[in-house]
């Protein structure tokens, strides 16, 4: 067995708890969870970390992530997060949430704690559409794409233009980092992880608010296989939300 | 250090609190309670505390649920309308059990209604005004040095039952002044041992309202009850001035009472045989001692600043036994002693008529 | 030269590693299923994995470890 000479070089990061994902096959969700836990492991985070968990498939994260979690009712993380930074600013506090979550119901909270300046880490999946409840129409659904709630197609006069967050947030002085990224290729998810840890520090050095936004896919109710998925990412969605850094006042 | 000062009801409330370890505050300005925040502004900060201003009463009651879940004394103050807006939030905190003080300096309504004083929102406050099976315990001061009292009172009942407790206020005790006795200063008790901090040399903990799995929320859902059962045997307040062989007893609580008050001690003088029940909690709801005096007044007279609410728990407690009369004052109308002084006459004289006949 | 194992009750089968490997290494192997009834990805038998860990990063169910 001569492999087992051998060194590992990947596995789970050991912030990530051992119960296995509920997430639909091939969700990025799962990924966005793995980026956030070795970023917990690399600052060293596990024992001061209170994660702010919104309504929406990533509500289990308690269930993933070795940290204390407080649950947020829908859109109101950020001020749940507040709460809690405010009152103990020892505590590394993340908030985890969905388009829905953040920028449909929530999007006055998120909006306010950035032009606060609070010293949080949001990390934000959009999936342009409400997965958990079965496929609607989000803030972030594409002009034209079907959900169960814009069957012929999202109409922007009427149904919404494509709401850009992180363009939205790096406008506000609040805001120290603001990054969008995406997770359907192993670079895009190592740059992803950049971001991550780049936002951490943010907090870290007590600059103020930092968020990274995350295209994932979302194959169930994008009605596409996994592989689909990917591509409806790069060909689709990243025209619409463009990648990038929005903002780093981190020198 | 206690001291005798003349304080505004708001500020009373807001002094209370401070003094009873409250250091952080969340509010949003609406009418009539603006003097609370004003005063923490300044005070909270000067104590080491926190103070925001939030973007909305949703936001607000959610920065109070944050602070909570790692076990600070919080606090948040509204009126009606930003009250209607923090159910939900009171609803997530009832259900993953968290301590908060909640102060409501009603208004008059629906809608946006007027700033002048009411009890109309006495329903939606004692019945969690939110979703699901749940309750808040309600304090009902009726004075500037109630208002100071209660604020520490509300905040020992919500750690104890680790649930959100409201003092409901009305724009008169929110707005006049009295002398006040100040409290000696408690020291910062240390954070719960359910607070979140950081899984430090301790598996995480987690604050949450959701359960999905079979049977969970059920078990919940007892529990929760449980809670409200032992509330209601151990906490009651109320105050019971019914002298023997009275032959009325009227019912009120807040600034009302003390109108009432006035009506029933001068009634006194004129001769007639009137008591007086003051409930001070809301929730948990004085029902033995209102069944006592029905049963031995045979007649009730609930006087309340609304078209009617608290007399539904005065009939429930009652439970057929006498007579319960009401009398109202919504929108903002308040009575007058000599008005209820009326009301007492005619209810008595009606009963002599009404026994002389038979 | 790497090796990849398979964490079979994590897998979903929805093919991400299989794309990433720039190598054709992994497979999603149609007649083996874990528990949940996925089938599970797997290793083509002497294979030339590089350990470069792709399929591993691309994972959204963090089922794969990777040696080298």
């Amino acid at each position: 067995m001569a492999e087992l000479t051998k060194k590992k070089v990947f596995g789970r990061p050991s912030s990530l708890k051992e119960s296995a994902f509920h997430f639909c096959p091939g969700c990025h969700h799962g990924v966005v969870h793995r980026l956030v836990a070795e970023a917990v492991d690399h600052f060293k985070l596990a024992d001061s970390t209170v994660a702010v968990i919104g309504v929406g498939c990533g509500v289990f994260l308690y269930d993933y992530l070795a940290v204390d979690c407080c649950e947020a009712p829908h859109g109101r993380a950020p001020a749940v997060a507040t709460g809690i930074k405010r009152v103990n600013p020892d505590t590394f506090v993340l908030t985890y949430q969905g388009d829905g979550d953040l920028a449909a119901i929530g999007i006055s909270e998120i909006i306010h704690a950035a032009n606060r300046q609070e010293n949080i880490t949001v990390i934000f999946v959009n999936n342009s559409l409400y997965g958990m409840t079965g496929g609607q129409m989000a803030p972030t659904t594409l002009p034209g794409q079907k959900t169960t709630t814009t069957p012929a197609g999202r109409k922007p006069r009427g149904d919404g233009y494509p709401m850009q967050m992180s363009e939205l947030i790096a406008s506000l002085p609040g805001s120290v980092f603001v990054a969008r990224a995406a997770c359907h290729t192993p670079a895009h998810i190592r740059q992803a992880g950049k971001a991550v840890r780049r936002a951490f520090s943010a907090q870290l050095e007590g600059r103020g608010f930092s968020m990274v936004e995350f295209l994932s896919a979302c194959p169930t109710n994008w009605r596409l296989s996994p592989e689909e998925a990917l591509r409806f990412i790069e060909e689709k969605m990243i025209p619409v939300y463009p990648l990038g850094i929005f903002k780093d006042e981190l020198t | 250090m206690r001291e005798k000062i003349l304080a505004k009801g708001s500020v009373a409330l807001a002094m209370g609190a401070v003094d009873a370890g409250c250091r952080c505050y969340f509010g949003y300005p609406i009418t009539p309670q603006n003097d609370i925040p004003e005063y923490l502004s300044a005070a909270l900060p000067k104590a080491g505390g926190t103070f925001i201003q939030a973007e909305s009463e949703l936001a607000a009651i959610n920065m109070v649920l944050g602070a909570a879940a790692v076990g600070a004394r919080a606090m948040t103050s509204s009126s009606g309308p930003g009250i209607s807006l923090m159910q939900e939030g009171l609803s997530y905190m009832a259900g993953s059990e968290l301590p908060a003080v909640v102060v409501n300096i009603t208004r008059s309504g629906p809608g946006l209604g007027g700033i002048a004083p009411t009890q109309g929102d006495y329903k939606q406050a004692t019945r969690g005004g939110g979703h699901g099976d749940y309750r808040l315990l309600v304090l009902a001061p009726s004075s500037v040095q109630e208002m100071y009292d209660l604020a520490g009172a509300a905040f020992a009942l919500a750690f104890r039952y680790r649930n959100p407790v409201m003092i409901l206020g009305d724009a008169i005790l929110g707005q006049m002044k009295e002398p006040l006795l100040t409290g000696a200063t408690l020291p910062l008790p240390d954070p719960p041992a359910w607070a979140l901090s950081g899984a430090r040399l301790r598996q995480p903990r987690l604050i949450k309202s959701l359960y999905l799995q079979e049977g969970e929320m059920t078990a919940h859902n007892w529990k929760l009850y449980n809670k409200y059962e032992a509330v209601k045997r151990q906490e009651v307040r109320v105050e019971v001035d019914c002298p023997p062989r009275c032959t009325l007893v009227l019912v009120a609580y807040g600034s009302c009472s003390r109108i009432v008050r006035t009506a029933v001690e001068r009634s006194r003088r004129r001769g007639f045989a009137v008591g007086l029940i003051r409930p001070i909690t809301l929730f948990p709801f004085p029902e033995a001692e209102i069944q006592r005096a029905a049963a031995a007044a045979k007649r009730l007279l609930v006087v309340e600043m609304n078209t009617g609410q608290m007399v539904d728990d005065v009939r429930l407690a009652c439970a057929g036994t006498g007579a319960v009369y009401f009398k109202g004052y919504p929108g903002g109308e308040v009575p007058t002693p000599e008005q209820i002084e009326q009301e007492i006459e005619r209810i008595i004289k009606a009963e002599e008529l009404r026994r002389w006949r038979n | 030269m790497g090796r990849v194992i398979v964490d079979v009750e994590r897998c979903k089968g929805c093919g991400y590693c299989v794309l990433a490997c720039l190598k054709k290494v992994l497979y999603i192997d149609l007649n083996r299923r874990n528990r949940s009834g996925y089938p599970v990805a797997a290793a083509e038998a002497g294979s030339s994995c590089s350990g470069c860990a792709r399929c591993a990063e691309s994972c959204p169910d963090v089922a794969l470890e990777v040696y080298r």
